[in-house]
């Protein structure tokens, strides 16, 4: 291993652990800007997350050892995710063939962590997110995995480094419209998978109507910093495989690919943000309807490639 | 037809006119009603003239409104200690004027078919309580039976009196499969704080001050219909100038309201633009009624007799100015969210209330309109200003959180209009005649459309002119249990979004 590879690896890392709360302070921004507000500062994510670093927990009687270990298994497994993707066309520091089973089942592992917590508390409310989470995670699922078949299949690879490196420049030449249809589903996993509007409100405080929000409603001080820093980089990854795809890094300067891509993942929380503005959220029972559809887009693009 | 003394808004008679029905008389007077087409606007117990605290009779005083004359028909009986068969299994809208005369006076009803407490206080006559519960002992708030579904699939969710925001106790109790609700039950109390009583042996400088705060954003409306009451006892006339500037203030708040609601809806389903805009508009028109009087929500303009700030050429003009710059904006917010196809998605078909549903249930205000019932009491029993000038009633048929929300929409630009067209015309009278005492023996009704709907007071004298019984009726007294209606069969998520369409009040119920 070359000095120039773990000076990669490290920037790989750092980015990692660094920039999820900056993109929550850019899409909080963005809103704000369609609000008419000035909004809070870029960098208030991480002063919050300082602040409930500081303050003390209260635990339920009626919660076991499940309920701490929700955050801990969600921010570890997302970050476990976040080690296999690779970043602006350099490869992660962690790949092996098939570890794109391992990315996906690492967050489904998180989630199922996350739901466990929320029904560790009993509470009628958490009972209800836990079912809503539990049933739109299934339906994103086909959406991510005819996806990663569509990547898989024309770079010949299941390590995500070589399914998103290089091989996505040649894709894009050759099959296109298949490459399309998949960035479209993985933007709508994106935003369901990180309760965006128009699929949830990460800002509303209305405990029936909310997904993910409403499971972590009993959490508080570190524990929910440790949930709220593993959501925000949650956004990172899932926003990482998608710059992957749409912007492969070849041929560029290798510490040029390293500013393209935080340039895109700024741009792409930027995005988001419009989304959240111009769209209202969707009535709940057509939040399933979507994600079927951006399974069966994912599948046509998979339908492209084997014809 | 039974005999009933018909009279208008905002008239006094008395007592001795007010005919004494036989209780069989008043019940079919009662059930009728809707037939005859009727409102049951206030069904209230009052202790007799004579008697003590504990008697043993009460007689009770039925307003029933008729929209098509603008009369209100009055009417009374006296119900022993046998209490009296429920006319709610014949009439569903005195279900909840049922429940509260049980409470307060400890009427035995029989036949009603979900008599529970209404406030969770105990009976004002001593020896009597519709429940046997012991004497001396005070109910705790929300303790009591609640609908239930029985079965494997069904559960239970209950929500408050503790919210996740910083809104008023209320607790609701959800009977679900899955995600969807089959019945909602809505148990309220916990602001209860005995005004009604406070107000007996009034008025006194305390009064004008339990009725600004009843409901604290229907400061003018309450207000309003309390200085009407007092006027109408004591023989006194508002001023033409003070009838008008009570238009204006009634429907700044009106403004002030309705916008703020449409942001809140618009916030409910994650549209930032209109959410956003709203919430500051809801501050220009609290502005606008802050400078007529100093007080954001109107306290202290108006008075018995009159209003107690005039206003001057430059401030009718400064008002105009911010009056056109709210407008604009407020249309441009409007705008926004009928343009937006997720919220028109979301809007459409959520939390729908059949036009035979609202009439049985006797809803009042926007929730009325909303579902195609001509219910609006600034036209069909005008009072003040509203006798003068009239204003077109706005209405939707369909009945769902859209309705409700262009309702209000439409009110927004005709009370615009309205404001504007008063300030131009302001009649140069004085602002305020003294009101002279209160004659005794004397009964008499108010009603103002708050921006909620219809607000209803009723006082009796005794025989030295002060208040022996005040009942207030707020709009959500009679359109909480429209929103337990609108839930019925829809997404448990879609709750905050009808209960934010209605936009009830929990201090104006509780009194």
């Amino acid at each position: 291993m070359t000095v120039i590879a773990v000076a990669h690896a490290v920037i790989h890392l750092l980015l990692v652990l660094a920039l999820p709360p900056l993109m929550i302070g850019v899409v909080n921004k963005t809103k704000a800007f369609f609000a008419g507000r000035a909004g809070p500062p870029l960098l208030q994510p991480y002063h919050d997350l300082a602040k409930l670093l500081g303050k003390g927990v209260v635990l339920s009687k009626t919660t076991s050892w499940i309920f701490l270990a929700g955050p801990a298994v969600g921010l570890a497994t997302t970050f476990c995710a976040a080690l296999l993707v690779p970043l602006g066309g350099h490869a992660a520091p962690v790949r092996f063939d098939g570890d794109f089973v391992l990315f996906a089942y690492a967050l489904g592992l998180g989630r199922f962590f996350t739901v466990a917590a929320a029904l560790d508390t009993g509470s009628a409310f958490e009972g209800m997110g836990g079912a809503r989470e539990a049933t739109f995670a299934c339906l994103a699922e086909p959406a991510v995995f005819f996806g990663m078949l569509v990547l898989a299949r024309s770079s010949g690879s299941y390590s995500l480094s070589v399914m998103m490196g290089q091989a996505v420049t040649a894709m894009w030449s050759t099959s296109s419209a298949a490459l399309a249809a998949v960035l479209v589903s993985w933007f709508v996993v994106l935003l369901a998978e990180n309760s965006r509007i128009p699929f949830d409100d990460p800002n509303t405080h209305l405990e029936l109507t909310m997904i993910h929000e409403v499971m972590v409603l009993d959490h508080g001080g570190p524990p929910l910093a440790v949930i709220l820093y593993g959501a925000a980089m949650k956004l990172f990854v899932f926003g990482a495989v998608l710059i992957a795809v749409a912007l492969p890094g070849a041929g560029r300067d290798p510490w040029l690919a390293w500013a393209v891509f935080v340039g895109a993942t700024l741009l792409l929380s930027v995005v988001v943000g419009v989304v959240e503005s111009v769209m209202a959220r969707l009535r709940l029972p057509q939040v399933a309807n979507i994600l079927i559809a951006a399974g069966l887009i994912s599948a046509f693009g998979a339908v492209l490639l084997v014809r | 037809m039974t005999e009933v003394l018909a009279i208008p808004n905002g008239h006094a008679v008395a007592r001795a006119d007010l005919p004494r029905l036989a209780l069989d008389a008043f019940r079919a007077l009662v059930i009728g009603a809707a037939a005859h087409r009727r409102r049951v606007s206030a069904l209230f117990g009052v202790p007799p003239a004579s008697g003590a605290p504990d008697a043993a009779s009460i007689e009770l005083i039925v307003v029933l409104a008729d929209d098509d004359t603008g009369l209100l028909e009055c009417a009374s009986t006296v119900v022993g200690e046998d209490g009296l068969a429920s006319m709610t299994p014949d009439c569903p809208e005195v279900h909840l004027f049922e429940r509260e005369m049980a409470e307060q006076w400890g009427i035995r009803l029989q036949g009603h078919p979900w008599l529970k407490p209404v406030r969770f206080h105990p009976s004002h006559r001593p020896g009597h309580d519709a429940w046997d519960r012991p004497a001396g002992t005070w109910p705790v708030v929300g303790v009591t039976d609640f609908f239930r579904l029985e079965g494997e699939e069904v559960h239970e969710v209950a929500v408050g009196p503790v919210h996740a925001g910083v809104i008023e106790p209320g607790h609701f109790r959800f009977q679900c499969h899955g995600e969807q609700v089959f019945h909602l039950e809505i148990s309220l109390g916990y602001q209860h704080r005995g005004v009604e009583r406070k107000l007996v042996g009034g008025p006194g400088k305390r009064t004008i001050h339990h009725m600004e705060t009843l409901a604290g954003d229907t400061t003018v409306g309450h207000a309003t219909a309390y200085s009407q009451i007092v006027e109408a006892l004591s023989g006194t006339r508002a001023t033409p100038r003070a009838c008008a500037l009570r238009g204006v203030a009634l429907e700044l708040e009106r403004l002030a309201n309705h916008t703020g609601d449409l942001g809140a809806l618009a916030g409910d389903v994650g549209f930032l633009p209109t959410a956003s805009y709203c919430g500051r508009l809801r501050g220009d028109f609290l502005n606008a009624t802050a400078l007529l009087c100093g007080s954001r929500f109107g306290r202290g303009l108006i008075r018995p007799g009159g209003v107690a700030f005039d206003v001057d050429d430059g401030l009718v003009a400064q008002l105009q100015n911010r009056l056109s710059a709210a407008e604009h904006d407020v249309t441009d917010a409007a705008q926004l969210l009928w343009g937006s196809s997720t919220v028109m998605a979301r809007f459409e078909d959520t939390g729908r209330v059949a036009p035979e549903t609202a009439l049985a249930l006797g809803l009042v205000g926007p929730a009325a309109r909303a579902c195609g019932l001509r219910r609006d009491v600034r036209k069909t029993h005008p009072s003040g200003v509203y006798r003068m000038v009239h204003i077109p009633t706005s209405m939707a048929e369909s009945g769902d959180v859209f309705a409700r929300a262009y309702v209000r929409w439409l009110e927004i630009e005709r009370s615009i209009d309205y404001v504007r067209t008063q300030l131009g015309e302001l009649p140069r009278t004085s602002p305020r005649r003294e009101p002279a005492a209160l004659r005794p023996e004397m009964l008499a009704v108010s009603l103002v459309e708050g921006w909620r709907g219809e607000i209803c007071h009723v006082a009796t004298t005794d025989e030295a002119g002060r208040f022996r019984s005040y009942k207030v009726v707020d709009p959500s007294f009679h359109n909480w249990t429209g929103l337990a209606m609108s839930l019925r069969d829809q997404q448990i998520s879609d709750f905050p979004l009808c209960n934010k369409s209605f936009n009830l009040s929990y201090c104006g119920h509780d009194l």
